[in-house]
């Protein structure tokens, strides 16, 4: 399938039609989602309506992760096999794994403001999450930094690979350490602990944030190849005059004068 | 009215839910948008250049 999927004219067939599906599904599952987390989900027993914000916050958290992930797993491919659309595929989601990370973090600080009596602690978890989003940053930096995008690829997935250690740092901060942030009620060993109420709004929500991502990451990648296509088209125009002007010196295309 | 009223005062942690709400809201549109923008200027870009080189072969 990733073999299939690597001739980039392929891809931009294929993607035209799956990137209009999926906007449209990342469209309605957000709009029920968001229906679900601000009406019909009852408020917390301790924390009252606040827990709303939980429905934008931890399915962004996951996402940051998650996005970080593939960033990685999509280096290591273009690192190892040259796939042609992976390294565009890390590239592509970078910005959007960024955007996740920063709401993430927003909407935590607006939820620990009431609950926490703080907008910001230096605590393991929020540290970590905040070292994740500069991670992101370096690496949309680092891959822009090159006027020639293999070499500007290729530096970027070796710091991917290297931030990697960052994502168990983060999952298990709240374990390792005393921290501030809850511990894991969702993805833990044992099942969620978490009320049904709650648990259906999050995961509809983080459904539409992955629709959504994929969205974006189709929608990014297909105008990285645009880009990259006009760019060679641009050095072929560049080339072209002056071949041309050697081809006309050699034979000219006024033969008037003997 | 009161339904609407007590809905937007989100017991009391209006200020906190409709901004983190905001925030995710115009940070995802907005990048959503900028994808957009960019996607259709390079589409445009790349028809133009095809067509002039069309054009000189």
């Amino acid at each position: 399938m990733i073999n299939w999927l690597a001739n980039p004219a392929r891809f931009m067939r294929l993607s035209g039609w799956a990137l209009r599906w999926c906007a449209w599904a990342a469209v309605a599952v957000l709009a029920v989602g968001l229906y679900l987390s601000l009406v019909a989900a009852p408020p917390d027993y301790q924390q009252g309506e606040s827990v709303r914000i939980m429905f934008i916050h931890v399915p962004a958290a996951w996402m940051a992760l998650s996005v970080y992930l593939f960033i990685a797993v999509a280096s290591a491919v273009a690192l190892v096999w040259r796939h042609p659309l992976a390294e565009i595929a890390a590239r592509a989601a970078a910005p959007i794994g960024a955007a996740f990370t920063f709401v993430c973090l927003a909407t935590g600080s607006l939820w620990g403001r009431p609950m926490w009596g703080a907008w910001w602690v230096w605590d393991a978890r929020l540290t970590s999450v905040l070292i994740l989003l500069f991670l992101y940053l370096g690496y949309i930096a680092l891959v822009n930094a090159f006027d020639d995008p293999s070499r500007g690829g290729r530096a970027g997935s070796v710091l991917a690979l290297v931030g990697v250690v960052n994502l168990p740092i983060i999952k298990f901060s709240v374990d390792w350490w005393n921290t501030l942030h809850q511990p894991a009620s969702v993805m833990r060993v044992g099942g969620p602990r978490i009320d049904i109420s709650l648990l259906v709004p999050l995961l509809v929500m983080a459904a539409g944030f992955s629709l959504l991502f994929l969205t974006l990451l189709m929608l990014r990648m297909r105008t990285i190849l645009n880009e990259r296509k006009a760019m060679a088209l641009r050095l072929n125009a560049g080339t072209a005059p002056a071949a041309r002007s050697v081809r006309e010196r050699a034979a000219p295309v006024h033969p008037a004068v003997p | 009215m009161g339904g609407i009223g007590a809905f937007l005062a989100m017991g009391g942690y209006a200020g906190f839910v409709w901004p983190a709400y905001g925030v995710a809201f115009v940070v995802l549109a907005g990048l959503a948008a900028h994808s957009a923008w960019r996607y259709r200027q390079s589409a445009v870009t790349l028809d133009r250049l095809q067509q002039a080189h069309g054009a000189k072969r």
